[in-house]
Formats: C-alpha cells, sequence, structure tokens
C-alpha cells in the first residue's frame, strides 16, 4: 500500500532540511524526509539521537531553528500547534486524570459546532473502535496501563486528523501488553489509513509495525527504508550496528575485493570503495554451516565455544580460528542435530561473500 | 561541519491564546515591579537620601553607626537571635525525631498542638508571658528577681512563636531519610549512637541548617514579640518602628530596615542551596521509614513532648483565661467585659471585621494572581526572560522582612508624585502589601502542584485546538484544587496574625485586629488586648478547621479519579 503509493504523487509530509539547535548543541542537522499519505513511519535511533526532537518540530511544539516543513502542500514551519492538523499520543499518555475516559476522548470535539449528539456518536464510536465500549464512564486512574494508551490514542484521533503522532507510545508498558498493542495500534492505522510517525528506541517495534524506518543517529538521518532494506542493506555501520545484532571485523580492503585482517582473508562484494581499512559486518544468521563447500569462497575454520538453545535456533559463540575473531552465529535447530554440533568441537563455516557488508573506517 | 550556517531562521507563529498568555505574564510582571521592585528600590534610595530628598551617599548609615544605641541593637538582635535559634532547633530537633521516628503515643495530638502558634500573632506569647511572670505574674517567683521585660521574655515568646516554623521542616527532613540505610547500619551491627550520628543525622543536617536560618530570620525580623515584651532591650525591629513612628525619621528607618535585609536575603540564599540539596538526597526508589517500639525510648520522647506541648498550651490558656477573667489576678471570676473593645484603643470590633475582610480579600486575590503567575511561567513556550523575570521577583518577599516592606510602601505610595497615590490609606493597600507579603511561600507550592502534573496537557489540548484557557480551566485549576486551598488558607492565616508590614500603613479606618493589638497593649489594655488575640486564634482555628474538612471533600471526590 505504501509503496503503491510512493514515487505517486507529492508526498503527504515534507521535512526539509530542518536544523535545530539549543545553543551549541545541534539536536537536528540539515535533516530531511518525506511521507506519503497512509504511510507508517517510524523514527529509530538511540536516546539523544533527534527522534523526538523531530517529532515536535513536525508537531510545532519545538520548532525548528531553520527549515521547513510542508504538511499536505501547505508550509507548517513556523505554525502555532493549534493550526496544525494532527493528533498526538505522548509516552505518558497525559490523560486529563480528572475527566471521564469519555469527556477524555471528547476533549477536542466541539458540541457547539457539532452538536452533542454527534459527539457522543463519535465518542462511542472511537470508544468501540479501541475496545473499550464499557469504560467512558470511567476515570483514566481507574483503567490499565493498555487500557489508557487506548484512550489516548481515541483521543488523539477523534477530529479525524491528517497525522497520527506517536512519541514512544508502547515504552511505559510491560511486555505482553506491549506486544499486543503493537499489533492493535497497526490494524487501526491500516484500517482508517491515516499517515502516521512514531518515535521509538526499540528496533523490533520499528521493524514490525512500520512500513518504513528512518534511522536516526546525533541529529542526522542515517538511512530511510522499508524494515527489510534497513535489515538486509544498512547503508551504514551505524545501521548495521544499531538494527539487529551485526558481527564486525575490521579488516584492511585490498584490490581485487580480498578484506584482510591478520591472519584472515575474506572475499567480499564492496563496489564503490577503493581500499584502504574497512569493517566487515555479517549478521550471526549469514554464517552458513550445512552444505559449506557448495559456498566455495570464504570457508574457515572456527571454534565452537558455546551453544545457547533458543527453541527453533541455537546461538553459537564461535571463534574464527585464522585471526581469532569471536562472532555470534545462529544455527537451525535442525542443522545442529542433523550435524551433530556440540559445544567444544572445531568446524568449518562459510561467510557467502554476499552476506558481508563491507563500510569504509575512513570519515 | 555545516555547509551553510545562515540558512534563515523559522520565525515561530502565535496562536491568539499564546497570545492572551504572554499579554497575561506581562501583567503578572507589572504587578509584581509595582508591588515588590519600586516600593523596595524607593527604599533602598531613601537611605541614601537626606529629609529633603537630596543625595548624601552613605551618610545616613555613618550616623547610624556613630549612635552607640542603635549599634547597640545590631548587637541584641544577633544575640537575641542565635540564642532563639539554637534553643528552638534543638527542642524542635527531639520533637520532630519523637514524631516521626519513635512510636510514642498521642503523636497526632502533639503535632496539632505544635502547630498551634502559627494560629497566633506574635503579640500573643508575649502578652501571656506578662501574666505569668509580669508585676502581677503568678510565676514571676520563677524568675529568681529578673524582668520579664527584656532578653527572657524575648527568649521565651520567640521561642514560642518560632517553634512550629522550625518543627514543620525538620518534621519532614526526617520523614525523607530511607528505611534502607538503616536496615544496612544494622546488618553491620552499628549501635544506636553511632547509628544516630552516622544515619540520622547527616540525613537531616540540611534540614538543621534551614530550620536554623529559618528561625534566626524569623527572630531578627519579628516584631511583635520585642514591642510588647522587649521592655529596656532594643533590637533592629523596634528601633524601626520607633525611628519611623516615634521620631518621623524615614531616612533613619530606610537604614535598619536595608540592615535588616542583610541577614534575611542570607537566609535566604542558604535556603535556596539547601532545598536543591534535599531534593537529591531521596532517590525514587526510597523507602520510608518505619519506626519500631522501643519502650524506653518512646516514653522518655513522651515525656519531653508533654512537656512542650503543656508549655505551648499554658502560653495560649494563660491568653485565653487572662481575656475571660474579669481582674487578673485578684478577681479571677469569668468575665466576658474584654471582649467589648468599645472603651479601648485599636478600633474594637470593626478592628476584627477589617481583618477579617482584609484576609478574605487577601486569600481571593492572593491565590488567583498567585496562581495564575505560576501557571504562566511553567506553561508558556518560550518568552524565557518574562517567565524568569516573574519568578525572580516572585522570590523576593521571602527575603523583605514585614516592617521593611511596609516602611517601604510608605515610601513608594505616599509620594504625591505616585499615580498609585490614591491607595493609600485603603484596605487595597493592606491587601497587595500582605499578598506581596507572604507571596513566596504560596507561589513555590503553586509550582510544586504545577510541576507535578503532566508537562503535556497543553500539548495535548493545542493538537485538539483547544484553547489554552479552556485546558487551565477544565484541566488543570480542578487538579490543582488542594494546593489552592493551600495556599488560600496559608494567606488567610497570615493576613489574619500579621501585625509587622501593615502596621505602618494601616488607617484609623481600616485598622486591623493584630494592630489592635498592639496598640491596646501600648495603651496598657491588656487584658482586652489579649482577648483580640484570642479572636484571631479563634478565628484562625475555625478557618483552618473549614479547610481540613474542604480538603477532606476534594481529596474523597478525587478519589473517585483515581480507585476503582
Amino acid at each position: 500500500m505504501a509503496d503503491r503509493a510512493r514515487g505517486r504523487g507529492a508526498p503527504y509530509l515534507r521535512v526539509i532540511d530542518v536544523s535545530k539547535r539549543y545553543g551549541d548543541f545541534e539536536a537536528l542537522k540539515n535533516v530531511s524526509l518525506d511521507v506519503w499519505e497512509g504511510e507508517f513511519v517510524c523514527f529509530l535511533g538511540p536516546s539523544g539521537c533527534g527522534k523526538t526532537t523531530l517529532l515536535r518540530a513536525i508537531a510545532g511544539l519545538d520548532v525548528q531553528t531553520s527549515g521547513r516543513i510542508e504538511q499536505g502542500g501547505q508550509d507548517i514551519s513556523g505554525l502555532p500547534v493549534s493550526q496544525r492538523d494532527f493528533g498526538i499520543v505522548f509516552q505518558s499518555y497525559a490523560l486529563f486524570p480528572n475527566l471521564t475516559v469519555a469527556a477524555n476522548i471528547g476533549y477536542g470535539l466541539s458540541p457547539r459546532r457539532m452538536g452533542r449528539a454527534a459527539v457522543e456518536r463519535r465518542v462511542a464510536e472511537l470508544l468501540d473502535m479501541v475496545g473499550l465500549s464499557d469504560s467512558g464512564a470511567k476515570y483514566p486512574g481507574q483503567l490499565s496501563g493498555g487500557e489508557q494508551q487506548r484512550v489516548a490514542l481515541a483521543r488523539a484521533l477523534a477530529p479525524s486528523p491528517g497525522l497520527l503522532l506517536l512519541d514512544e507510545p508502547l515504552s511505559a508498558l510491560d511486555a505482553r501488553v506491549r506486544l499486543h498493542l503493537r499489533q492493535q495500534i497497526k490494524a487501526l492505522q491500516r484500517r482508517l489509513g491515516v499517515t502516521t510517525i512514531m518515535v521509538t528506541h526499540d528496533q523490533e517495534e520499528a521493524l514490525t509495525m512500520a512500513d518504513r524506518i528512518a534511522v536516526m543517529s546525533q541529529g542526522k538521518v542515517e538511512q530511510i527504508g522499508t524494515p527489510n532494506e534497513i535489515y538486509q542493506r544498512p547503508s551504514g555501520r551505524f545501521v548495521a550496528d544499531f538494527v539487529g545484532t551485526m558481527n564486525v571485523i575490521e579488516a584492511e580492503l585490498l584490490a581485487g575485493g580480498l578484506a584482510r585482517a591478520g591472519a584472515l582473508e575474506l572475499r567480499c562484494e564492496a563496489p564503490g570503495l577503493a581500499g584502504g581499512p574497512v569493517a566487515v559486518c555479517f549478521r550471526p544468521e549469514d554464517i552458513i554451516v550445512r552444505n559449506i563447500e557448495s559456498h566455495g569462497a570464504n570457508v574457515v575454520a572456527a571454534e565452537l565455544n558455546d551453544l545457547e538453545f533458543f527453541g527453533s535456533y541455537y546461538r553459537a559463540r564461535l571463534t574464527i580460528t585464522p585471526g581469532s575473531f569471536p562472532v555470534l552465529a545462529e544455527f537451525s535447530t535442525n542443522a545442529v542435530v542433523d550435524l551433530g554440533i556440540r559445544a567444544g568441537q572445531s568446524i568449518k563455516v562459510a561467510l557467502p561473500p554476499s552476506r558481508l557488508r563491507v563500510f569504509s573506517r575512513q570519515q | 561541519m555545516t555547509a551553510v550556517p545562515s540558512a534563515p531562521v523559522v520565525r515561530r507563529r502565535l496562536a491568539a491564546d499564546e497570545w492572551m498568555m504572554r499579554g497575561a505574564v506581562l501583567a503578572v510582571a507589572g504587578a509584581l515591579i509595582l508591588g515588590v521592585g519600586l516600593p523596595l528600590y524607593t527604599m533602598l534610595s531613601k537611605s541614601i537620601e537626606d529629609k529633603n530628598g537630596a543625595l548624601v551617599g552613605f551618610a545616613n548609615y555613618a550616623k547610624y553607626f556613630e549612635t552607640p544605641a542603635l549599634r547597640q541593637s545590631i548587637a541584641n538582635s544577633i544575640t537575641i537571635s542565635a540564642a532563639v535559634m539554637v534553643i528552638t532547633v534543638g527542642l524542635a530537633f527531639v520533637f520532630a525525631y519523637g514524631l516521626t521516628r519513635s512510636c510514642m503515643p498521642a503523636k497526632g495530638l502533639f503535632k496539632a498542638i505544635a502547630l498551634v502558634p502559627l494560629l497566633a500573632p506574635s503579640l500573643l506569647p508575649a502578652i501571656a508571658l506578662i501574666y505569668l511572670f509580669g508585676k502581677q505574674g503568678l510565676l514571676k517567683g520563677a524568675l529568681f528577681g529578673q524582668e520579664i521585660y527584656g532578653p527572657i521574655g524575648m527568649l521565651l515568646g520567640e521561642v514560642f512563636y518560632c517553634f512550629p516554623h522550625a518543627l514543620i521542616i525538620l518534621v519532614t527532613a526526617f520523614s525523607l531519610s530511607d528505611q534502607r540505610l538503616y536496615e544496612a547500619a544494622q546488618s553491620l551491627r552499628a549501635s544506636s549512637l553511632r547509628t544516630f550520628l552516622t544515619v540520622t543525622v547527616p540525613g537531616v543536617r540540611y534540614g538543621l541548617i534551614s530550620s536554623a536560618f529559618v528561625v534566626f530570620t524569623l527572630v531578627i525580623t519579628d516584631f511583635g514579640v520585642p514591642k510588647v515584651v522587649g521592655g529596656w532591650y532594643n533590637v533592629l525591629a523596634t528601633d524601626i518602628y520607633k525611628q519611623v513612628i516615634g521620631q518621623q525619621n524615614f531616612q533613619m528607618g530606610a537604614v535598619v530596615s536595608v540592615l535588616l535585609i542583610i541577614p534575611a536575603v542570607f537566609a535566604f540564599g542558604v535556603n535556596q542551596i539547601v532545598r536543591r540539596r534535599q531534593v537529591a538526597l531521596l532517590s525514587a526508589r526510597a523507602v520510608a521509614f518505619q519506626p519500631k517500639p522501643s519502650a524506653m525510648r518512646d516514653w522518655c520522647l513522651f515525656g519531653f513532648s508533654a512537656l512542650v506541648a503543656f508549655c505551648i498550651m499554658a502560653i495560649l490558656a494563660t491568653a485565653a483565661a487572662a481575656s475571660f477573667v474579669k481582674f487578673w489576678p485578684y478577681n479571677l471570676s469569668t468575665w466576658l467585659g474584654h471582649y467589648d473593645f468599645s472603651n479601648t484603643d485599636g478600633g474594637g470590633w470593626r478592628a476584627y471585621r477589617n481583618s477579617i475582610e482584609m484576609s478574605a480579600w487577601t486569600a481571593l486575590f492572593g491565590t488567583a494572581i498567585v496562581f495564575v503567575g505560576a501557571y504562566l511561567t511553567e506553561k508558556i513556550r518560550g518568552f524565557a526572560a518574562v517567565r524568569a523575570a516573574v519568578h525572580f521577583l516572585a522570590m523576593i518577599p521571602m527575603a523583605v522582612p514585614g516592617l521593611v516592606l511596609g516602611l517601604a510602601y510608605i515610601f513608594f505610595f505616599n509620594s504625591p508624585a505616585n499615580p498609585l497615590n490614591f491607595l493609600y490609606h485603603t484596605m487595597a493597600i493592606l491587601v497587595i502589601c500582605t499578598i506581596v507579603h507572604f507571596y513566596t511561600v504560596a507561589h513555590l507550592t503553586a509550582v510544586t502542584a504545577l510541576k507535578q502534573m503532566d508537562p503535556e496537557f497543553e500539548a495535548v489540548g493545542a493538537s485538539l485546538k483547544v484553547p489554552a484557557y479552556v485546558t487551565f480551566w477544565r484541566v488543570s485549576l480542578p487538579i490543582a484544587m488542594p494546593a489552592l486551598l493551600d495556599i488560600s488558607i496559608y494567606l488567610f492565616v497570615n493576613a489574619m496574625t500579621t501585625v509587622s508590614a501593615v502596621v505602618f500603613i494601616y488607617a484609623p479606618a481600616t485598622a486591623l485586629a493584630s494592630v489592635a493589638v498592639l496598640n491596646m497593649d501600648d495603651a496598657g489594655d491588656t487584658a482586652p488586648a489579649a482577648a483580640m488575640a484570642m479572636m484571631i486564634v479563634y478565628t484562625s482555628a475555625t478557618v483552618r478547621v473549614l479547610h481540613w474538612l474542604a480538603t477532606r471533600r476534594i481529596a474523597r471526590r478525587s478519589t473517585a479519579w483515581q480507585r476503582r
């Protein structure tokens, strides 16, 4: 859906060259990105990376120092919060404790403009939508964390905003509720088709929920792409490291696509890199232990130090013998059983060149 | 690193409600400049002028320090303040320890009694002391021939007056301690003395420092006790009064005022630092201390607390008794005649009604401006300079003794050149002065309450296109209701009991009960003075009880928000 929208027509939200400075500190450095209508975009990054600052700039809560933000073709760069078109859910929910759930949800609906009956209908509809039909008369303090979160969501969606902003909406909840709400929010967003931006530091949340992820670090967008692109083809060392688990071997890139790290030589595909110091990165599941002969290249000996059982797979701590590099690998349970792999063994593994990502270490 | 450093800066446009809020905060800033800044400035400049308004530099100060009697006042003020500080903090420390760290019986009663002095003007203990130890006093012999008029009387009166102030701070300090530290000490087999010295005392050291400075400032700036029972022992506070009311020497009054501000500013500065430290002391994970019974300790503390409570009640009971008996100590038959103020100075029942009126206006307008001011300084986005200015102006009154503020108001509002001159000698100026006098504590209470609210309420409101004033009315105000009640009761009771700030600016038509106590005592009508002081106590106590009932009702209603 989002893929279809992308590249067709104008983006719904455009962030153009936005910077934010607090004194000498640059919280955002010339950030640009586009969001298409109906898309679910996550800003993902460690704390202090500028993701919340960017969200608050889009909301108008902390206006950027320079740069332009457009929504629906209109320049909203300096507009006050109340003249923008968005609903927001904060990490704390910020529900009004002295108002009932229904009054909270109806807070942004004016009985004067809509008529009392229409407001009541809309509130009932939203209560139903978030599965809290019976809780309208309760106060927020009487609800569980997850229920409060849904009230906050309903309140934000009540005036049918063009844009939904979610600021770490799940981080205050315990793991089980979080998992459940993740699916609920995603399903609701699909159904309503509302353009949504969510800020999170949780990569799993971003990977499962987003149509596209903008990975941010130190005030910059490092990469923006679908969860698959981000995971499979990280654009740089930071993204590679931050999303998922990544093994990194610092090496020297020689001519002919050969990377050397001490006694270890790895063949790799590094178009566009001239040579010099590089980081060779690969994910645990890209270390092959079955049918290694068919791979040919990059077959190396390794010591299997430790096996940890995770149900459908094992996590293995290996030391690659040439150069003695410690790496993490994931072997399917089938492979471990079939090959009779045990801790303490010496085995052979393959690191297929196509799975190795090579980044320059020169800035 | 940045390629184009000079990208055009985005100008944030403001919504209508944001303009309103900025206008309102400017209005509050203006009011505070008029009520705090300009009067104090006028007073400071008076201290370096002669009678005709010509600039004379520090000549007035030089003259002051050449006068031995006035110099003596400084020494007296410091001596008595230091003595009261040591005694009061010592008593309050043990009392607070008993309330928080023991399992002695009747804690609630002791605490209630200990707070009674807050309901009375500081004139009351002084009058009671005269009845107990004066020339016809019941316990005159207990002074071994010493006179109650002088340092002894002042010491006793000030200890009574300051005790609850020190106690509140120390009880808070004690209750902020962490049970886990005691468990750690116990598991390391520390003796109870060692635990006391290494855990208890360090835990409350900021409270000790803070209460010591508060007491010192209260004593050095108090006017009621030395006026009534000070006798020949001159102190700075009575000097101001004598210079201004007695000799109409306003310049010298201003000089003494400036001297009186110095310790108050110093104490204020220390308090600010201590406050910051105390917060950092308590981590969010701390476990509240639960005392375990220990017969020996509990009964010792019970005995001590009972003795202190008895002394407090004895002072109060003496004043009450003096107001009800015909002629102390010769005719002890009950008589309500002292409550008929028609034949005495001071304004009588009219003064009492004025006090009620003044306190009610102070509570009403004071709470409104304090809360709105605090709300605006906390919630406006941007406009940092004005917000900081309001906050700064709100903090100043804490460091200004009441007498000094009152004198500053004479200088500022009595000047014919001031367009606000029409306020002089009205009820309005008493209300304004009293609001300003007690502004800081009220402001800090409001700020604390606002800081406990979710900071994003306004952002949510704005995103839903609800104007800020609607969110203020529907959400912030109802949630802050307990704090608003606290502020209004604080202002009301202090307006009832204060003497120092208003004694310079009341007019015959706006005489107040507390001032009437002073004037009746001055004229030798001690029994009616005691009666009027007791009227203030009855009123403050009644209002306190009403406040307690109202708070309970609100608490019950707001538990509907919180519990299933």
